[in-house]
């Protein structure tokens, strides 16, 4: 079936018949719907899709989606990505994890599965928080936070997500909100458009272990001038009043006030995402509220080979150069080396 | 030119059945080199031949000191051998610290050739020795050969434009020649490899071809060899063959099941000693299709296998134990989805980091049962180096068709020993291909549906239309794979698993024995003592003891005919590289009384330590029934 003959898919076509157990009011509701509308767009037959997940609240996700599902073990889900794309170039392959499983027990799976450019599309679900054990500290938790596990606040600096997976050479990067639904669905439909290693983080609400978690910047009444909607090509601006903007004074960014000490938008930094230089996206992935607008949206976004390419081009180069020298032969393949007869 | 046809210019030729040499010398000096090129010239002469690589974990120690030695032993017969020898004939030492450290291995009277030149006092301090033992009587219950191989060859390359310290390199060549005059092989397959190896680089090659003939000259022409050596071809069974370690015949072995299934072969590993020659080997033939990954770590490496399986291909990993280690919740995951996996583990000495480069069999319970909960994975394991390619193709065969991760129990004596292998006719192998389930466009489909006859459940391949389903590592509805935390509906599911496993057993070939099936002692063994064992029970059957032996290649589930074979003889010996671990086995399922034999010195068992466990049974029966 060529992809001019598929069915046209809707959001039904990718539900599937298990009920959705998370908590009410979980911010994965929103995830798991955003990515059951997301996935008619891409053209790609439901065969053709695979959900992998870790462990984590975010692991029940392929239940509930009707592609091919697998729900693996903690952290590990990326290895079992690299190996099916690997093996199966074919398939549109999808993560998903969470904060804890991404970054504490799957950190190494991540780094090495962004810098090789597996062509997986990664949603992180970040909630600060391990929900699914009932509440300790995860990897994101901001230092002091007192959970089951640290009675008297964490002492551990957290790890900012887009900042490591820039580290690791990731070709696409972005982040986006649970609740910020139209957003999500535009960052998850990029992420799939994407041919690479697409890492996507969603800050997601836990309303039973950590409620609010993000709350300070991303609800509606105060998102306007606390966040920063990052748009390929354009000034960064924000604020309710669209006259708040970033600057970037050699490598350090400044808030400023379009029409205040002579600022006007020509003075802007514009955001580049196929920027070659990760530098640039490491910089806007530690701008933080309050001392900056959190920003959302595609940071990075560079073509690169993928895993699978390079690695189908490898064998394909090989089996030419040996074809030149005539069909394999199975049998002096056994025999390589001296041989020698007994009659 | 000289030629071994023209080399018996003066001494004697003495007939020789068999003759094991060991090569010893700085890890450094190329041992390891000289070994195989004088094996492989060994095995195209015609001997039944065995080796065992014993080198250090470093690459390099400290030049001369003790834990710098490498040493590579070759045993050669004329008859049919198992082993590479209890202990050498011959040692060829390198230097103070080569002799000191296998000095006591070689058999009395035996015979040692040391490159004189070595034994200057820096290197013999180094190796510990007072006083140069060339020099005072120590060595005098031995032949000893000194010649000045560095000297020679410094004379042998002159001209070459070559400094000092190349030239030096070459006398492993000198060594090597000495001792192709000795036991009258041809130096043709080693001047091929020279010119093959250092192509581009003419003086090297030269300089190397001139110190191997003027070994073979040294031997020819000096008085010091009285004699020198005939080991007549061996009687091997009519077919061509080709010297092969375990990892080789390992590797060729996958290939071939992926040709033999009609599937793509997929390879996820870690580096790890000493198993990485079979990641190396798979990597060199991508002209065949073969994908082979470099993970970041052990768990990644099976991860990328299972994700591989779950795709449809031949998804594998290979490994060593403290790797086996890392990859057992992954391993769980692979029984709790039921997908196909090879898993190799290439045991060596341990615990922990142990003795990597050293053989050992002590795995097996780990393979068996080293994962949270009841999860069983069947267990084979290849007896010999050329053994393991039919086992690798009987992993692949195992796990295709009954749906189930399979362990592949090698070991570093295995992976690295060598022997002749009858090279098999492809077309002559049986197919073990399997499908996948077919698209469907009913709604309903069952992942978990088992055939009836194998219990194994569908492979349904993503990329399939209408079979689209979830599965996990959380506990499966039967037939439908739901999630699910039905009591009853997990010990079902818990013993469905075990059944599958123990059907495996239904397709295995019968347990052969080698001597009467009933008797006094039934030595029962697996893996790589074999050789070793094979070869007490034929001195002490030809001695007239009522001795057989069976040896295991499926451990994981046993071989049905197992119980009553036991049943038939009146005491049972297993001699293992462990503490007895598959001992406790066969002990808990077939309440047999059987006695271990066991030491984990990091090398195989010697034929003689077990045919003389084996006399002191029989001998303590004896006594018993007066």
């Amino acid at each position: 079936m060529t992809q001019s003959e598929l069915p046209v898919l809707t959001k039904k076509d990718f539900e599937s018949d298990q009920d959705v157990r998370w908590c009410p009011g979980c911010g994965d509701y929103s995830i798991l719907a955003q990515t059951q509308k997301t996935m008619p767009t891409f053209g790609v037959a439901k065969e053709k899709i695979v959900f992998i997940s870790g462990i984590g609240c975010s692991g029940r996700l392929p239940y509930y989606m009707n592609t091919y599902g697998f729900h693996t073990i903690h952290g590990r889900a990326a290895t079992i990505a690299t190996g099916l794309k690997a093996a199966r170039p074919d398939l549109m392959v999808w993560v998903i994890t969470g904060d804890g499983d991404a970054l504490s027990i799957g950190g190494n799976h991540l780094i090495h599965a962004m810098r090789r450019n597996v062509d997986m599309k990664m949603i992180m679900f970040n909630n600060r928080i391990y929900g699914l054990t009932k509440g300790q500290a995860s990897p994101t938790s901001p230092i002091g936070k007192k959970t089951k596990s640290t009675p008297l606040g964490t002492i551990e600096t957290p790890i900012i997500p887009l900042n490591l997976v820039a580290a690791a050479e990731a070709s696409f990067i972005a982040r986006s909100v649970d609740t910020h639904s139209e957003h999500l669905q535009e960052m998850m439909q990029r992420a799939g458009e994407h041919s690479g290693a697409a890492f996507l983080e969603v800050l997601q609400n836990c309303n039973i272990f950590n409620d609010g978690a993000w709350r300070d910047f991303t609800d509606k009444s105060v998102k306007e001038d606390r966040m920063l909607v990052l748009k390929h090509g354009e000034p960064m601006i924000f604020g309710a009043e669209r006259n708040k903007g970033i600057r970037l004074n050699g490598l350090q960014p400044e808030v400023v006030t379009i029409g205040e000490n002579g600022i006007t938008v020509a003075d802007l930094w514009v955001h580049d995402e196929t920027d070659p230089d990760a530098t640039r996206t490491q910089i806007l992935s530690r701008m933080w509220w309050p001392d900056f607008p959190v920003p959302v949206g595609v940071f990075r976004r560079v073509p690169r080979p993928t895993h699978d390419q390079l690695l189908v081009e490898q064998i394909e180069g090989a089996k030419a150069a040996r074809a030149a020298k005539g069909p394999v032969d199975l049998q002096k393949l056994l025999a390589s080396g001296e041989t020698w007869t007994v009659e | 030119m000289t030629t071994p046809d023209s080399g018996a210019q003066h001494g004697t030729v003495t007939e020789l059945d068999r003759v094991t040499i060991r090569f010893a010398g700085d890890s450094g000096d190329g041992m390891q080199l000289t070994g195989s090129q004088f094996t492989a010239t060994t095995a195209l002469f015609g001997n039944d031949v065995s080796t065992l690589p014993d080198y250090p974990a470093e690459i390099r120690a400290p030049a001369g000191s003790l834990p710098g030695v490498s040493g590579f032993q070759i045993s050669f017969s004329s008859g049919d051998i198992h082993t590479p020898g209890d202990r050498p004939d011959v040692l060829v030492a390198m230097n103070p610290a080569a002799l000191k450290v296998n000095l006591g291995d070689l058999v009395p009277g035996g015979a040692i050739i040391v490159n004189t030149d070595a034994f200057n006092d820096i290197n013999l301090r180094k190796a510990g020795f007072a006083e140069d033992p060339l020099k005072n009587q120590s060595l005098q219950g031995y032949n000893l050969y000194e010649i000045p191989m560095s000297t020679m060859v410094a004379g042998a390359c002159e001209g070459l434009g070559l400094s000092s310290k190349q030239v030096e390199l070459t006398k492993n060549f000198f060594a090597l020649g000495v001792m192709f005059w000795l036991y009258e092989r041809s130096m043709a397959g080693t001047e091929k490899w020279i010119a093959e190896k250092f192509a581009g680089k003419d003086a090297i090659a030269e300089a190397n071809r001139r110190a191997l003939h003027a070994g073979y000259a040294f031997g020819e022409t000096t008085e010091i060899f009285h004699t020198h050596y005939r080991v007549a071809a061996a009687h091997l069974p009519p077919g061509t063959y080709r010297n092969i370690t375990g990892n080789e015949a390992t590797a060729l072995g996958f290939v071939m099941a992926s040709k033999l299934a009609e599937r793509d072969l997929f390879l996820a590993s870690y580096p790890i000693t000493p198993a990485s020659d079979i990641l190396h080997q798979l990597s060199s033939y991508k002209h065949l299709g073969i994908k082979t990954v470099q993970s970041e770590d052990e768990i990644a490496a099976i991860g990328a296998a299972v994700g591989a399986a779950y795709g449809g291909a031949m998804g594998m990993t290979t490994t060593s134990g403290p790797g086996m280690a890392l990859k057992a919740e992954m391993l769980g995951l692979a029984v709790m989805v039921e997908l196909p996996l090879v898993v190799v583990d290439v045991q060596r000495a341990g615990p922990s980091t142990g003795m990597p480069t050293k053989t050992e069999q002590g795995d097996l319970l780990m393979s068996m049962f080293g994962r949270n909960s009841d999860s069983p994975i069947p267990v084979i394991a290849p007896a010999t180096p050329a053994e393991c390619f039919t086992m690798a193709i009987e992993a692949w065969r195992i796990a295709l068709h009954h749906m189930t991760p399979v362990v592949f129990l090698s070991d570093a004596f295995l992976a690295t020993g060598a022997e002749p292998w009858s090279i098999p006719n492809v077309a002559d192998l049986p197919s073990i291909k399997v499908e996948n389930a077919p698209a469907s466009d009913k709604p309903g489909f069952r992942p978990y549906q088992r055939d009836p006859e194998t219990l194994a459940r569908p492979w349904a391949v993503p990329g399939t239309p209408g079979l689209e389903h979830r599965i996990g590592g959380l506990e499966k509805l039967d037939e439908l794979g739901t999630v699910s935390y039905d009591p009853d509906n997990h010990h079902r599911m818990n013993l469905l698993r075990a059944e599958k496993v123990a059907r495996v057993a239904r397709d295995i070939p019968p347990t052969e024995i080698y001597g009467d099936t009933t008797g006094d002692l039934l030595i029962l063994g697996w893996g790589s003592t074999y050789g070793s064992i094979r070869s007490a029970v034929e001195r002490l059957q030809s001695r007239g003891k009522r001795v057989s032996h069976a040896h295991l290649r499926y451990l994981n589930p046993l071989p049905t005919d197992l119980g009553e074979m036991l049943k038939n003889f009146k005491h049972v010996l297993m001699p293992e590289l462990n503490a007895g671990q598959l001992r406790m086995l066969i002990r808990a399922k077939y309440l047999v009384d059987a006695v271990g034999f066991n030491l984990v010195r990091g090398k195989p068992f010697q034929i003689g330590e077990i045919e003389a466990k084996a006399e002191s049974i029989l001998g303590e029966s004896v006594e018993a029934a007066k």
